[in-house]
């Protein structure tokens, strides 16, 4: 078991650097770098010769790349093109927005998708079914940005309810935060918990077909009892994986809401700092990502792996 | 009169088809299980049967519904129940032993649990008292150490362990009647003998009621009083065991009894042509019309309705049953096999060993296999032109991995396989050319997953043609044809999908697929155990045939010995990856024999109340070949002591030309085995 523990986190280890590696060599290979963006028509002589000296940028790539893999080990990734501040100190805020937002979503949508994913199994071709799964398919075949526009029209403008954007400084605390997201959180969380809740309904619909809950109806469980003893542990293992992989999504991956809401989260600084050729920030950027999926699946398939007897045994034997 | 437990009523269940038609999967069943008596169900898949067995516990599967009749249990209609009061009836009144324990048990808790669980539904124990009665109830099914296994999850059991927990969670509730879906379907023979013994023993000792589902006649012959036989929905036949199974006055049981084959009789069992039509594709008539040799005029037009025969205490559906109550051949007739041999050897396999170990890095990297207790070793069989000689022996016993490396799916330790005495066979599939390819060919046990559900017939057969001839256009189309005649399917099969077929044809198709390549060797793995009896018999035939047309020799892997012995010239006994036993199938076949043979034979099956299975040795899972001695020395009820536990047994060869391997002399091996 520890074994294995280690052999992942090795593997995960060895992914990170393999991204590392391919996003260094590839805003190398871009025409152009750092120095000829920042002083765009000045770049020349003297004094592009003292800006690369300034960067670092006078040496070798593989040294670059060693020196700046030992600072970003030590949560260093240097400075920032635009704004001239480290890149730490762009990110910080960055990551706690982008957390909060994915954990509100994931507080409310999780528990939903659950519940909605498991009615619509038990009550299979039946009225809530029906109606439920109409909404989630509804839910999950409009894309976001036309479901947060339609948020902000009518729950901004027309209703004055909340408001549309967010035009807070990126650093303002938690309380100040909370009613701008309320609306980039609910467009989020409906796409979410609409795949989720499907997800979870095929998973349910699939155990109960299965020999044993057949078996516990014949022993004369009752419903409830084997919806819970029988069905359930066995229908939510798989969908610890499909979580796992919605946060890192929920990270890193809804530009578009971000966009939309004026939201300043991870995704937005991505399509910022690829816009303006930052590319520090983006290598930055690329790795922390790349460790949040990492990660996220590393402890999910742990997870998956000390609840599910079966695989357990399976890893002890070998 | 004995009393009635259950009481079946013109019971009709079925669905609706897409088109809105009612389709019916049982047709007007009536019938009623007595205290205390073990009623039989047999029937092909398809039969109804185990619809008619969930009908007794008031359940009827998802898609189906009850159309008519009752199950009436203690007076009330189990089928027009809520599900409240089902609940107190199932699991306390009525049990079921599902079809595969393996499956029917909830992955996720502890068997302990899973007993408790019943016990908690259906007694008043307390804690300590359940935890009492648990340990009993699992000692009661004969389960070593109960303490611990209670703790287990059910995928660390075998099969057979698995199966006896799940008779143990079925008496937790001490049922007045008993389901039984096929128990014992897809475990071993010696493990199928030890359980049905321990539900006789438990229908004794309880005086429960038993309704007992199963395709295997043998099986059914071993436990019942009565039988009921289902043909597409209804019963045909119902009766004493004995009468059904002696003098069978249906023309499907006489077909049925003749199809199986049997230990006592040599030779291939005789088929009963056509497959039982599918729900929904019956029209007038009696449904057994287009398989039945007794058919008249009268059978086209008219359904024969369920006649009851007071002097033979028997119902049977059929205007001309009399005309089999004095015909009751059903233990002869069978055809005999011939075999052309050549002297020629064809497939010398010599000190062959294969390991599944994982190897470490440096092995990987020197590309070679270090496993110092493999699990096949020492092989050993030169196998002639024209033969078939078949592998047999439990699961585990390394018979399908043997036929994997001499098709080079799996690579070998080590050894030698030589064709035709001259040509090294490379144990790596990379390294044979196309010739060494298409000299051997597999045909898989489950045509399902062998042939691709996106291809035509046309295309699978194709294939062979086209990658080892380079055959092209009519000339393609003309052999495709005539391969489609052989396997006995008309050319209008070339443009169907498999899943349009049924499991016989499906089959066929495979076989045509592999004579496509015009093989010299054939590798048949279990090619007959995912089908019905009267197809088994059928495709049997078939083989060979082709082989008599042909001169192919067929390696023939199977873990039934009664069709090993109809089909094979020779047999090859495995134990653990060991040989124990080759020879001639008529002599493996009698004493004296390896003592895991004797525990093989003891164990199989006949479809004849008066023989009884003799169970020899426990039916123990190893999960390792030993270290050193002989490999059968943890089951051998015979064993002498040191010798069998150190040095490999030599091989001791029989007059007739059988080899035995093992430390007891002949001798005093055929003292013992004839007593």
């Amino acid at each position: 078991m520890l074994f294995l523990i280690i052999k992942r986190i090795l593997l995960g280890l060895i992914t990170l650097f393999i991204v590392s590696l391919i996003t260094f060599v590839g805003t190398e290979i871009l025409p152009g770098d750092a120095c000829t963006t920042y002083l765009e028509r000045q770049a020349f002589g003297e004094q592009l010769e003292a800006c690369y000296r300034r960067l670092g940028l006078n040496v070798p790539a593989y040294e670059r790349y060693i020196s700046w893999a030992v600072n970003a080990i030590q949560g260093d990734f240097g400075y920032s093109l635009s704004g001239e501040m480290p890149i730490k100190e762009v990110l910080g805020p960055r990551i706690k927005n982008s957390l909060v937002l994915a954990s509100a979503a994931i507080f409310i949508g999780i528990p939903i998708a659950l519940i909605l994913g498991i009615v619509t199994a038990l009550w299979r071709d039946k009225l809530p079914d029906v109606a439920i799964s109409t909404v989630t398919i509804f839910a999950m075949t409009i894309p976001e940005f036309i479901s947060a526009t339609l948020l902000i029209l009518i729950i901004a403008i027309w209703l004055e309810w909340l408001p549309g954007i967010v035009i807070v400084p990126t650093d303002v605390s938690f309380f100040e935060l909370l009613p701008n997201i309320i609306l980039p959180v609910i467009a989020i969380a409906m796409i979410m918990t609409a795949h989720m809740a499907r997800m979870v309904r095929s998973s349910v619909i699939q155990v109960m077909a299965s020999e044993y809950v057949q078996m516990a109806i014949l022993k004369g469980v009752p419903y409830w009892k084997m919806v819970f003893k029988h069905v359930l542990p066995n229908a939510l293992l798989p969908a610890i994986n499909v979580v796992a992989l919605t946060i890192a999504w929920l990270l890193g991956g809804v530009v578009v809401t971000e966009v939309v809401f004026n939201y300043p989260g991870l995704g937005r600084l991505v399509i910022e700092s690829i816009s303006n050729r930052d590319l520090p920030t983006v290598q930055a950027l690329a790795i922390i990502l790349a460790s949040i999926y990492v990660s996220i699946n590393l402890l999910a398939d742990l997870m998956t792996l000390m609840l599910n007897p079966r695989l357990k045994t399976l890893q002890i034997r070998k | 009169m004995t009393e009635i437990i259950q009481k079946v009523k013109n019971l009709s269940i079925g669905f609706k088809s897409k088109k809105g038609e009612e389709i019916l999967i049982l047709r007007n069943i009536s019938t009623n299980i007595k205290k205390g008596e073990t009623v039989g169900i047999v029937g092909e898949s398809g039969s109804g049967k185990s619809t008619l067995a969930l009908a007794m516990m008031g359940y009827v599967k998802h898609g189906l519904y009850t159309i008519g009749g009752e199950c009436e249990f203690n007076s009330s209609n189990l089928l027009k129940m809520k599900n409240r009061d089902l609940e107190k009836i199932r699991g306390r009144k009525i049990a079921m032993i599902p079809q595969n324990a393996g499956q029917a048990l909830t992955p996720n808790l502890k068997i302990g649990y899973q007993i408790d669980e019943a016990l908690q539904l259906h007694s008043d124990l307390k804690e300590e008292e359940r935890e009492q009665k648990i340990s009993e109830l699992l000692n009661k099914v004969r389960l070593p150490s109960p303490e611990t296994i209670a703790l287990r999850y059910p995928h660390e059991l075998s099969g057979g362990q698995q199966q006896r927990v799940a008779v143990a969670m079925a008496l937790a509730g001490t049922p007045d009647l008993l389901l039984l879906d096929e128990p014992t379907t897809g475990l071993d023979v010696t493990t199928q003998a030890h359980v049905l013994e321990l539900l006789n023993f438990i229908a004794k000792d309880t005086g429960t009621s038993m309704v007992y589902v199963s395709h295997d006649l043998g099986a059914i012959a071993q436990v019942s009083d009565r039988i009921i036989v289902m043909y597409s929905g209804e019963i045909v036949l119902e009766g004493p065991s004995r009468d059904i199974l002696k003098k069978p006055i249906h023309p499907y049981t006489y077909g049925l009894l003749k199809s199986i084959p049997k230990l006592s009789l040599a030779g291939l069992p005789q088929s009963m042509p056509g497959s039982q039509p599918q729900p929904g594709t019956m029209h007038r008539g009696c449904s057994f019309f287009d398989r039945c040799d007794f058919s008249d005029e009268k059978c086209k037009s008219n359904s024969p309705q369920l006649e009851y025969l007071e002097e033979l205490n028997t119902s049977v559906r059929c205007f001309n049953h009399k005309s089999l109550i004095n015909d009751s051949k059903v233990n002869q007739t069978v055809n005999k096999i011939k075999t052309s041999l050549k002297d020629k050897e064809i497939l010398n396999i010599s000190e062959v060993s294969i390991s599944y170990a994982k190897q470490n890095l440096l092995d990987q990297v020197l590309n070679r296999i270090s496993d110092d207790n493999p699990t096949v070793k020492d092989i050993n069989i030169n196998i002639k032109k024209g033969e078939t000689i078949a592998l047999v022996g439990e699961s585990g016993s390394g018979k399908s991995t043997i036929l994997k490396s001499i098709a080079g799916l799996l690579r070998t330790k080590g050894g030698v396989i030589k064709f035709d005495q001259k040509r090294n066979l490379s144990s790596d599939l990379k390294e044979r050319d196309p010739n060494d390819l298409r000299i051997i060919q597999l045909i898989f046990q489950n045509p399902d997953e062998s042939l691709n559900p996106n291809h035509t017939v046309e295309e699978i057969i194709a294939q062979p043609l086209k990658l080892y001839f380079g055959l092209k256009g009519e000339e393609l189309k003309k052999n495709i044809k005539e391969l489609l005649q052989k396997v006995r399917l008309g050319e209008f099969y070339m443009s169907r999908y498999p899943r349009q077929l049924s499991g016989g044809e499906k089959q066929r198709v495979a076989v045509a697929r592999a004579f496509a390549a015009k093989p010299d060797i054939i590798l048949c793995d279990e090619v007959t155990s995912a089908l019905d009896v009267s197809v088994q018999a059928a495709v049997l035939n078939l083989l060979q045939q082709l082989k008599e047309d042909f001169g192919t020799t067929y390696i023939f892997v199977s873990h039934d010995l009664a069709v090993v012995r109809a089909i094979s010239d020779r047999v090859a006994v495995l134990y653990q990856g060991r040989l124990c036993e080759v020879g001639p199938s008529k002599d493996v076949y009698q004493f004296p024999s390896h003592p895991y043979t004797e525990v093989l034979l003891g164990a199989v099956l006949e479809p004849d109340p008066d023989i009884k299975p003799k169970l020899v040795a426990e039916d123990i899972v190893e999960e390792k070949p030993p270290q050193k001695g002989c490999s059968f020395q943890g089951r051998c009820s015979r064993i002498l002591g040191d010798i069998c536990k150190n040095e490999i047994p030599p091989w001791q060869i029989t007059n007739s030309g059988n080899s035995i391997r093992c430390h007891i002399p002949l001798k005093e091996l055929q003292k013992d085995q004839i007593n």
